[in-house]
């Protein structure tokens, strides 16, 4: 078991010393998704051949005195919205199950590059529209900490991984909170870089102006490496930033003192779990005997943000979704009558339900009459969101909130009511809106046992401040080394 | 606002997106509650607000117009569910 407990740095510097094979550390974490994966459902694809392949060349290139990269033998799990070459890439649905890709994304080649071994894809609600990973055309996920409850989404299978050693790290995605909120649900710390931070090239887009990569990890410090590997200017993504890539690892350990952490009333409303609230709170005091200095804001249109960003997620949705036609991958409806016909069929046939009701929601909100009053409001109001924040930054340094107001709910609880599911993405959409950097982490368990994750935001491309933040709390608790046990 | 199955069957008339009849009635009734909860936002003056158009202040980048290698023409045919001779095969769609 001692494999499967280190750290990714720390496994990466015994493989660059050769006191570990990558091969060894693949074949770990194998025989332990082989144990475990039946009941918990956390990848998709899983790609022994491809892992094993990998590693041996990585031990192969030690042997010979090369340089192998950052995260040399590190076992990654990749959600199953990244492209990989020759590796069947189904993002959660019907409609792309059986596609294997001619190219390679950008963030999946930067931890190839940097010595990462994939060890498969990892399950998500389809297309990335989810809270609960129950929207995977491949069945649901489960929770490691309790296999009756949702592991949160839509990187549900990236989180659960993480949490229950089946991967060291992962990369997930996030519109709306789909990294932080199951990193949340299930122990994990996850990051959702600023806006353009990571390339997104060869990422199935959802929402392109809010989507973003991010990695998954066991440590704040994890997740950091990670970061620093996948960020960085891609001349394939016009949307990616050129500015230098921050020392993240070191923002770790920098500690609080003299940081101002912003602490806004409307992220303590009705409806927040008085057990997170509870935990949550007992961390800003952590950070406040730290040396940090707590400073009362206030972002007043979070009430808003549901509605804008469902109006905008789904208007994008729609039409980002119009490439999945039958005719140059994916499936394809048999015997169509006309062109028409194969168009409209092969989507029926494809699509799950929540990705048909958010292709019919977004195209409503764009259609002639309404475009004003759905699309285009929610466009002005997205900037009165992205205010609010720029305000509330002159006065703090980072801002400490909760990740999602309730923790792992039961498979099929919400399943009938989508509003309902929509609005426990409260705490974490504003941030996609504003395009700010967001991390979350563990701060501790309800009396059920079940993880809480602790939220923080920075300013556009303040992540050093977010690490700065999370490292700091973190020292401080060993609640990110509890393991699950994972019970049938 | 309340939607009603016809409107949901244009909607999905433009979106190419077929639906079954209980497709069409559960989409109606769901529809009709987002939409009343995203009318929320009317309760919000927005005359003189500009519309976010990107997220940050970022010049929209250019690079200069060189050819690159691309894919093989095979290779990108290869996931294709029909094609031949170099093309994807659909329907007939000109008599």
């Amino acid at each position: 078991m001692e494999i499967l407990e280190l750290t990714a740095t720390a496994l990466a510097e015994q493989v660059r010393s050769k006191q570990l094979s990558a091969v060894e550390v693949a074949r770990a974490y194998l025989a332990r998704i082989a144990e475990l994966d039946p009941i918990l459902h956390a990848y998709i694809t899983v790609d022994a051949d491809g892992a094993l392949e990998a590693a041996r060349a990585i031990d192969a290139r030690l042997a010979r005195g090369e340089d192998v990269g950052a995260l040399a033998g590190v076992p990654i799990a990749l959600k199953d919205i990244f492209v990989t070459r020759g590796l069947r890439t189904t993002c959660g649905s019907r409609i792309l199950a059986d596609w294997v890709p001619p190219y390679e994304g950008m963030p999946s080649a930067r931890l190839r590059a940097a010595g990462a071994v994939v060890l498969g894809k990892a399950n998500m609600d389809e297309f990335a529209m989810g809270s609960s990973n129950e929207n995977s055309a491949f069945g649901a996920c489960r929770n490691p900490w309790d296999i009756e409850r949702v592991p949160g989404g839509s990187s549900g299978g990236s989180a659960a991984a993480v949490a229950a050693r089946l991967c060291l790290g992962a990369l997930g995605t996030d519109t709306g909170g789909s990294i932080r909120q199951p990193a949340a649900l299930c122990g994990a710390v996850g990051i959702k870089p600023t806006y353009g931070r990571v390339s997104r090239y060869g990422v199935i887009a959802f929402a392109s102006s809010l989507d973003q990569v991010g990695p998954l990890a066991r440590t704040t410090e994890d997740a950091a490496a990670l970061l620093e590997v996948i960020a960085g200017h891609d001349p394939l993504d016009a949307t990616s930033l050129p500015q230098p890539v921050g020392r993240y690892r070191e923002a770790c350990r920098r500690g609080v003192r003299g940081l101002r952490i912003g602490v806004p009333a409307e992220y303590f409303a009705a409806g927040l779990d008085p057990e997170i609230e509870g935990a949550v709170r007992a961390a800003i005091d952590e950070l406040v005997g730290q040396g940090a200095e707590l400073v009362e804001i206030s972002l007043p249109h979070t009430k808003y943000a549901i509605a804008t960003y469902y109006l905008l997620c789904t208007a994008e949705a729609s039409s980002n979704l119009a490439r999945y036609d039958g005719v140059r991958f994916g499936m394809r409806a048999a015997r169509p009558q006309d062109l028409g016909d194969l168009y409209s069929r092969t989507r029926h046939d494809g699509f799950g339900p929540e990705v048909k009701r958010r292709i019919i929601l977004g195209t409503f909100a764009l259609s002639a009459g309404y475009y004003d009053a759905y699309y285009a409001k929610g466009q002005r109001v997205r900037t009165l969101i992205r205010q609010d924040f720029s305000q509330a930054f002159e006065r703090c340094d980072a801002i400490v909130v909760p990740t999602s107001p309730i923790t792992a709910f039961k498979l099929g609880e919400r399943l009938d009511d989508p509003l309902q599911m929509y609005l426990a993405d409260i705490y974490t959409i504003s941030c996609n809106l504003a395009g700010l950097p967001g991390l979350s982490l563990p701060c501790g368990f309800s009396s059920q046992g079940l993880p809480i994750g602790l939220q923080v935001l920075g300013r556009p491309l303040g992540e050093e401040q977010v690490f700065a933040v999370a490292g700091a709390y973190e020292q401080a608790h060993d609640w990110h080394r509890r393991v699950p046990e994972v019970r049938r | 606002m309340k939607i009603s199955p016809e409107q949901v069957q244009r909607v999905g008339e433009l979106a190419r997106l077929q639906l079954s009849s209980e497709e069409t009635l559960a989409l109606a009734a769901q529809l009709s509650r987002l939409v009343a909860h995203f009318e929320q936002l009317d309760e919000l003056d927005t005359s003189a607000v500009e519309p976010t158009s990107h997220v940050l202040p970022l010049a929209c980048p250019q690079r200069s117009d060189v050819t690159r290698p691309s894919l093989a023409r095979a290779l990108l045919l290869s996931p294709a569910p029909l094609h031949e001779d170099g093309y994807f095969v659909v329907p007939k769609i000109i008599d």
